[in-house]
Order: structure tokens, then C-alpha cells, then sequence
């Protein structure tokens, strides 16, 4: 080891406390918390809002971090949700459990696809994302004996969380299960962001050709975070099963692959918090305006992201940072 | 003889009809200072490719040590000895210059893929890094990033990264190109206190650079060696003169 002369040089400090909690990430908590108790008639909603959370900062790994753009995410969380349904339906009614499967199935889903689609790259990968997603998408319609095809997967019965927690009809239960679950959830991810096997993914994304010349086995380390990844999309939709007690086909579609795509790029990809950005903000224009223009509220949303591509690359965060920016420097003239 | 650190063996590359490496026979003996000439479009970098494992030789062979690598990927070439630089500037350009070469030496010291430990902390790893950009002058950049350093900054830090494998082997491959004159001594200066134990390949075009630090000169004219030799051999062959100054200029 070298002993260093002048102490401990700032750019060492800034990389051994990067890692280290801020205040500031508390915040997405405690509004989620704030939510239950402030707008109890708005829990379902708020569900929904913490799934697809959980669904956009998985995506984040493997996109954010990664560099790898798919447009199949869906696959994940569509087999996720279908597992935890149909084990549900055949009388495993433990939710617990039935995520920890529905995870594992959507993780080992993401091994066998990442094994072979990560070997290629740019838009043939994005193909093949896309590719993989229909085909799942299909064989889930066809196997109705299975799902329920095109009707959808009824007749699931959850029974209560850890033997104690009911779930209401006022989506109480739901609401704070998802919380929990996202919360789990967001510790792993940030703990491997920051790990070194995240600053790997961050080197994939950079130059994946200097990963090479340094002796980074690239194929693997992608694959252990697509299979992450896959794995929490997974849990994403068992939460979405046991909480809705029903599955539909449009877990599977290109529609909720693509929208997780343009909610975590409208709050910013690879900067772990895209997720606790995008998705409210999305989800939220998109049930006001739903409410206010019936028919023309895709419009309302298309307008919002022209404004994102044309005025915040980076995404929301990207803007909050250069305003920070701005108003420091304001503050030191 | 003993062992040459890395060697070719009628190493032969084309892409359909056409040839860009054919039977290159190539020893680079330990501890070598050995510069791999000619003229553009000759081959060099697709050499470098070859050698390095980025690009799959249609036929013959490629030693490390002795040992035949020809079907080992890259990164497991990397992890017996055989580190490169880039032409063009290839780093991580969003990250810092510490980070840039702090994930070289967490590749080599395996400990890259490890999940749950925050990357700053435990390993050493970053100290090291550290310790690499004092000795080679540029610790003082540490904590910028890549992309905002002049592009003379960033040749070295190409080297840094490059160095932090801890190469036997190492192929750099026009370290001085875009370098303004003024600050390619520094390169050079660089190159010359390597540690005597690493082989090391330049592949260039200043022949000045070339001169100075090569004991050894191969020359290479579409794929194929033209002639090698000693530097003052080299300067006097015809074929070399009428290579570079009948048909091309040096870049």
C-alpha cells in the first residue's frame, strides 16, 4: 500500500463517501408516507404509482446503468405477475412467497434471455428485446388454460401478509405492501449501484471497449444485472397481481414496456432517483388529464415529453440540478 | 532461446476478398522497446486487434509467454499480461480520471464483481489508482472528468489505465497521435521510464518518437513485414525509403 503525502486527496474522499446516505433520499419516503395519510381516496392510484416504481428503477439498472436500451422489459413483469397469479389461483395464497417466486422465475427468464441477447448490440438488441416480449406476450395468449387468455386470470385468492395484514377494500393493505416491498427493493439496487459491480455496469455504458481491453468479462456482468433487473420487474408484477387479484394480457404488452421507458427517461436514467421522479409525474399528468380531456389526454402527455426532449435531455433531475446550479452561482456573485 | 513475451505465428486476417494480415511472423522479446512502423493503411491497428484478441484471426497463431492465447477472449488475455492503449482516446468519459483507471486495477485484482461493498471503500483499490496518477504527474486531475481534460491529458490517461493491469506486455498504439507538440514530450518522457520489465510495442508514425525509444523496428506494408531490424538498419534500407517516400508520406 502507498501512504499518501498531503493527506487524503479530495477526488479519493469524493469516491469513499459516495456511497454514504443524504438527507435528501429520505424525501421520496416521506411523501410516500405523507400520501397514506393525506389522500386516503387516492390509495389505488398511489399503488399503482409505487409499482411501476419498482418496475422503472429495475429498468434503471440494466438501461440506466448498463447502457442497454430494451423495449421488452415488460417480459419480466409480465411473468412475474402471471406466476404469482397463477400460484394464487392453484391455491399457494402466501403473497410472501408468491413474490419470491415470481422473482426468481422472472430472474432465471432473464439468465437464459441475457445469455443470448447480450451478445449482440444497438438495435438489433433492441429488436430482439422487443422480439422475446411478443413472443412471451403470445404464448401467454395462447396458453389460456393457463392464464385465461385473452379474458384475463380470475379467480385468485391472497391470503393475508404474514398471516396478519387483510387486504381492504380500501387498498390500505396494498398501498403499504407495495411500499415496503419498493423500499426492500431501492436498498438493493442503490447497494449495487455503488458497489463495484455497479461502477463496472457504469464503465459498460461508457466504453464498452475499453471494458474489454481491461480484462472486464462484459457478457457476464450484464447478464447478472439484466437478470436483476428481470428479477425485480418480476416482483413488480407479482405486486401488481396480488394487489389488482387479476392479470390481464397488457402485463405483457409493448405498450407497458415502452411507457416504463419514457417514465424513467422523463426523470432521468442511470441517476437511481429517475424512478421516484418519472413515474409519479406520469402517472399523475396522465390521470388528471384522463379526467379533464377524456378523449384527447394522450395529447397532453405527447406535449409533456416533447417539452422533456427538447428542454431537459437528462431528464427532470437533469433541469433541477442546472437550476441548483444556477441559483448557487447567483448566490457566490 | 528463451521465451519471447509475446509472439506471432503466420498470423493471417482478411474480410472476404480482402487481405489486411497475411502470415505476419512477430517476436517481441522481454523487455523489448520495439516500434511496429509503415505507412497508413498497412495494418498496425488491425495487428494490435489481433494480438489483443478484439478482432479473431482467420489463421495462425498468437503466444503470451510462450503460452498459445489464439482462442482466448480478450479479457482473459488481459488477465496474462497483455494491456493496450487506444489510437483514438477510449475511456469512460463521463467518470473521473481516478475512477477511469481505479476500475483497471479493480478488474485486475478481481475484485470488480463483488455486489455489496461500496466501490470507494476497503479495497485499497482507489489508494492505488491514486498512487498511479502522482507517479506519472497527473494526481492532480484525480477528480475531474475524463471528457473535460485537453486531449494531451487524456493520451496519459489512456496509459494510466493501462499500466494499472500491470502488463508483461504492453501495445501502444499511437500514444502521441493528436498530441500537440509541445506536449508530446511528456508522452515520450512517459514511455521511457516504463519499468524495464514490461515489453512494450509502440505502434507510430512520429519517427522522431520512433527513433528515441525503439531498439528494435518492424516495418509493415499491406499486412504483411516488409523488414525488421535495428533502428540504424531500418533508416538506411532502400525499401523502407522508397515505401515512405516514393509513394507515401508519413502522417
Amino acid at each position: 500500500m502507498t501512504t499518501l503525502a498531503d493527506g487524503f486527496p479530495a477526488a479519493i474522499a469524493e469516491l469513499s463517501r459516495r456511497h454514504r446516505l443524504r438527507l435528501s433520499e429520505m424525501l421520496p419516503w416521506i411523501i410516500a408516507v405523507a400520501c397514506f395519510f393525506v389522500f386516503p381516496e387516492y390509495l389505488a392510484l398511489g399503488t399503482q404509482i409505487l409499482i411501476s416504481t419498482l418496475f422503472a428503477l429495475s429498468l434503471d439498472l440494466i438501461l440506466g446503468y448498463g447502457g442497454v436500451v430494451t423495449l421488452g422489459q415488460a417480459a419480466f413483469f409480465g411473468v412475474g405477475a402471471y406466476t404469482a397469479g397463477i400460484l394464487a389461483v392453484y391455491g399457494w395464497t402466501e403473497p410472501l412467497s408468491g413474490l419470491v417466486a415470481a422473482g426468481a422465475v422472472a430472474g432465471a427468464l432473464g439468465v437464459v434471455t441475457g445469455l443470448i441477447l447480450l451478445r449482440t448490440e444497438g438495435l438489433t438488441l433492441l429488436m430482439l428485446t422487443l422480439v422475446v416480449a411478443a413472443m412471451i406476450g403470445e404464448a401467454a395468449n395462447k396458453a389460456g388454460e393457463w392464464t385465461g387468455g385473452a379474458d384475463g386470470l380470475q379467480g385468485m385468492t391472497i391470503a393475508p401478509i404474514l398471516g396478519l395484514f387483510r387486504f381492504d377494500l380500501y387498498g390500505r393493505t396494498s398501498y403499504l405492501y407495495a411500499l415496503v416491498v419498493l423500499f426492500l427493493a431501492w436498498l438493493l439496487v442503490r447497494a449495487i449501484v455503488h458497489s463495484p459491480f455497479g461502477r463496472s455496469l457504469t464503465g459498460i455504458r461508457e466504453c464498452v471497449a475499453r471494458m474489454h481491453a481491461i480484462g472486464s468479462p462484459v457478457l457476464r456482468r450484464l447478464v447478472t444485472a439484466y437478470a436483476i433487473a428481470g428479477a425485480l420487474s418480476g416482483i413488480a408484477g407479482a405486486l401488481l397481481a396480488q394487489t389488482e387479484q387479476f392479470v390481464s394480457l397488457e402485463v405483457l404488452s409493448f405498450a407497458r414496456s415502452g411507457a416504463v421507458v419514457i417514465m424513467l427517461i422523463l426523470g432521468g436514467a442511470g441517476r437511481l432517483y429517475g424512478a421516484f421522479v418519472g413515474v409519479p409525474l406520469y402517472m399523475l399528468a396522465q390521470d388528471q388529464l384522463a379526467e379533464q380531456f377524456p378523449i384527447y389526454w394522450s395529447t397532453g402527455i405527447g406535449l409533456l415529453l416533447i417539452a422533456v426532449a427538447l428542454g431537459a435531455r437528462g431528464g427532470v433531475l437533469d433541469l433541477w440540478d442546472a437550476l441548483l446550479s444556477r441559483v448557487r452561482g447567483h448566490r457566490r456573485q | 532461446m528463451s521465451e519471447a513475451a509475446l509472439e506471432t505465428r503466420g498470423l493471417c486476417k482478411s474480410f472476404g476478398a480482402l487481405t489486411v494480415a497475411s502470415e505476419i511472423d512477430f517476436r517481441l522479446e522481454a523487455g523489448a522497446r520495439h516500434a511496429l512502423i509503415g505507412p497508413n493503411g498497412a495494418g498496425k491497428t488491425t495487428f494490435v486487434n489481433l494480438v489483443t484478441g478484439a478482432l479473431s484471426a482467420s489463421r495462425g497463431r498468437v503466444l503470451l509467454g510462450g503460452e498459445d492465447v489464439t482462442s482466448l477472449s480478450q479479457a482473459r488475455r488481459v488477465k496474462r499480461g497483455l494491456a493496450r492503449t487506444f489510437q483514438i482516446n477510449t475511456l469512460f468519459r463521463g467518470l473521473s480520471v481516478l475512477e477511469n483507471v481505479a476500475l483497471a486495477i479493480g478488474e485486475r485484482r478481481g475484485v470488480a464483481g463483488e455486489l455489496f461493498r461500496p466501490a470507494g471503500r476497503g479495497s485499497g483499490v482507489v489508494e492505488e489508482a491514486y498512487a498511479a496518477l502522482e507517479r506519472l504527474g497527473i494526481a492532480d486531475e484525480a477528480g475531474r472528468l475524463v471528457r473535460e481534460l485537453p486531449y494531451g491529458r487524456q493520451r496519459l490517461v489512456e496509459i494510466a489505465v493501462a499500466l494499472g493491469l500491470e502488463p508483461k506486455v504492453l501495445l501502444l498504439d499511437e500514444p502521441a497521435a493528436g498530441v500537440p507538440g509541445a506536449e508530446s514530450g511528456i508522452i515520450v518522457e512517459t514511455i521511457e521510464s516504463l519499468p524495464e520489465e514490461i515489453a512494450v510495442l509502440i505502434i507510430e508514425h512520429d519517427m522522431d518518437l520512433v527513433f528515441r525509444i525503439a531498439r528494435r523496428i518492424t516495418v509493415l506494408v499491406q499486412g504483411s513485414v516488409l523488414v525488421e531490424g535495428a533502428p540504424e538498419e531500418i533508416a538506411a534500407d532502400p525499401r523502407v525509403r522508397e515505401v515512405y517516400l516514393g509513394e507515401h508520406e508519413p502522417a
